[in-house]
């Protein structure tokens, strides 16, 4: 049964020495002349203004919560969605039904969200 | 030899022949993209290294390979090249689930065109493509820098914003073959019975998120030059900038494959079996169908790009929130209601 990783496992390693040897190669192989102006942050040519590790809009942060809490209802469809097909007619039927009540849960959850304008940008 | 010994060395020339053809496709595609831009804008584009500037990607790679590696004082050493080796593994390996054609018989070996048969196919493309978020999250963060830190979050709130309908997109396709093998879905696809037929909402809305989630036009705010500079890799240079640029068009390559297995029959030749061609004739003209076929899906997102502007941020959140989300919802419902009655 675990055969079938091992493809997956030695592309994954070689993928990982091809980023490795090829980050590693331009520092080698290229000019290494610093100096303060040039390793300073980049910021249009001008001296930069205090630090990027700053605080940003909430809004991002409110997208990446909703992407969780939707991905996981995303996530409890997909055995759904692979028996589905295997099931008998009263089944398939039931499971119908119970899947339509999950999906209404989840767009009452989603209208509450877009009233209250989480997902507004200006 | 032993029967494992025979099987490694399989699986190591399909590795090896992927990732070969894979990384020139990708060469090629940027110059694919600088020469097809040059004929929308009516310019002539890069013609003078080698015949028609054909070995300008192998010129473009030295270069970049003898550029100075900057790193900012202020940034994160480590994450600052740990970041573009995540983006480039990432798109790198996440072709190994793509099955690029049925069976080749060599000898009395039958080989799989595929380099993984793993039975959860579906779940590793989107495991890896939301993995890709990691690497522009962190360059951005990790660069110390307003800009790339701007490019690297509004990348990755519009990757995850869209990997959401790209889901729904899915789930619809394995509803109908009740499987989440990639396999078996190009094969219920035989003759002229392609998704895209059967699923145009899925088709579309599974389009339009892989141009969101591979950054292109109309879709490339983390990117936009006109206020971002670089986007999440301003701070980036040399081969450490290039890593981003491949798996930039990795991506696009990948996505373009997925695309044409689950939508467009993926190797499935329309009727090729009953013409009684020898099987090795066969084999290799379903390979050639499926390279065909991401050809023109690559050059589709290259077409794209040259012809559509740019989306503001946030009309591509409302699109991908208020459009596409629910327009998923509502093809996966309608397509468990078809079922429905087809089965009773």
């Amino acid at each position: 049964m675990l055969d079938s990783y091992i493809p997956i496992f030695i592309i994954i390693t070689i993928s990982a020495l091809f980023a490795i040897v090829n980050v590693k190669l331009s520092s080698l192989l290229g000019p290494s002349r610093p100096s303060k102006e040039k390793l300073s942050t980049y910021e249009s040519g001008v001296e930069p203004v205090g630090t990027a590790h700053d605080r940003f809009s909430v809004k991002f942060y409110m997208v990446a919560v909703l992407f969780i809490l939707f991905d996981i209802e995303i996530v409890f469809l997909y055995p759904w969605a692979v028996s589905f097909l295997n099931l008998d007619h009263i089944k398939m039927m039931y499971s119908f039904y119970s899947v339509i009540v999950f999906i209404v849960i989840l767009l009452v959850g989603y209208i509450y969200v877009i009233k209250k304008g989480a997902l507004k940008w200006d | 030899m032993s029967d494992s010994l025979v099987n490694l060395i399989i699986i190591l020339s399909k590795i090896a022949v992927v990732q070969g053809v894979l990384l020139t496709a990708v060469a090629y595609s940027v110059y694919a993209e600088r020469r097809v831009s040059a004929f929308i804008q009516n310019r002539i584009g890069p013609n003078r290294v080698g015949p028609a500037g054909l070995l300008q990607p192998i010129v473009d790679a030295v270069k970049l390979l003898l550029k100075e590696d900057i790193v900012p004082a202020n940034a994160n050493k480590f994450i600052h090249s740990l970041a573009p080796s995540i983006s480039i593994i990432v798109s790198l390996s996440t072709f190994a689930v793509i099955p690029f054609g049925d069976t080749i018989t060599i000898g009395d070996k039958v080989i799989k065109l595929q380099i993984a048969d793993v039975n959860i196919g579906i779940l590793y493309f989107l495991a890896m493509t939301s993995l890709g978020v990691y690497g522009v999250t962190l360059s951005g963060w990790s660069s110390n820098n307003k800009y790339s830190l701007l490019g690297g979050l509004r990348s990755s709130a519009q990757m995850i914003s869209y990997e959401l309908s790209m889901g729904l997109a899915v789930l619809a396709i394995i509803l109908m073959n009740g499987s989440l093998e990639l396999d078996t879905i190009v094969n219920s696809q035989a003759g002229w019975k392609w998704n895209i037929i059967l699923q145009p909402v899925g088709f579309i809305i599974f389009l339009v998120s892989a141009f969101a989630e591979t950054n292109r036009t109309p879709f490339d705010l983390p990117e936009a030059e006109q206020e971002l500079v670089g986007g999440y890799h301003t701070e980036y240079s040399s081969m450490k900038f290039a890593l981003f640029f491949l798996a930039e068009y990795a991506n696009v390559i990948v996505s373009s494959a997925m695309i044409t297995t689950l939508y467009l029959g993926g190797w499935q030749f329309p009727y090729l079996q009953d013409f009684g061609l020898p099987p090795m004739l066969v084999s290799i003209l379903q390979i050639f169908t499926f390279t065909a076929k991401v050809t023109f899906l690559v050059l589709f997102f290259i077409w794209v790009r040259w012809t559509v502007p740019r989306f503001r941020y946030d009309q591509l959140m409302n699109l991908g929130w208020k459009v596409m989300l629910p327009l998923g919802i509502a093809n996966l419902v309608v397509t468990a209601i078809v079922i429905l009655f087809m089965k009773s």
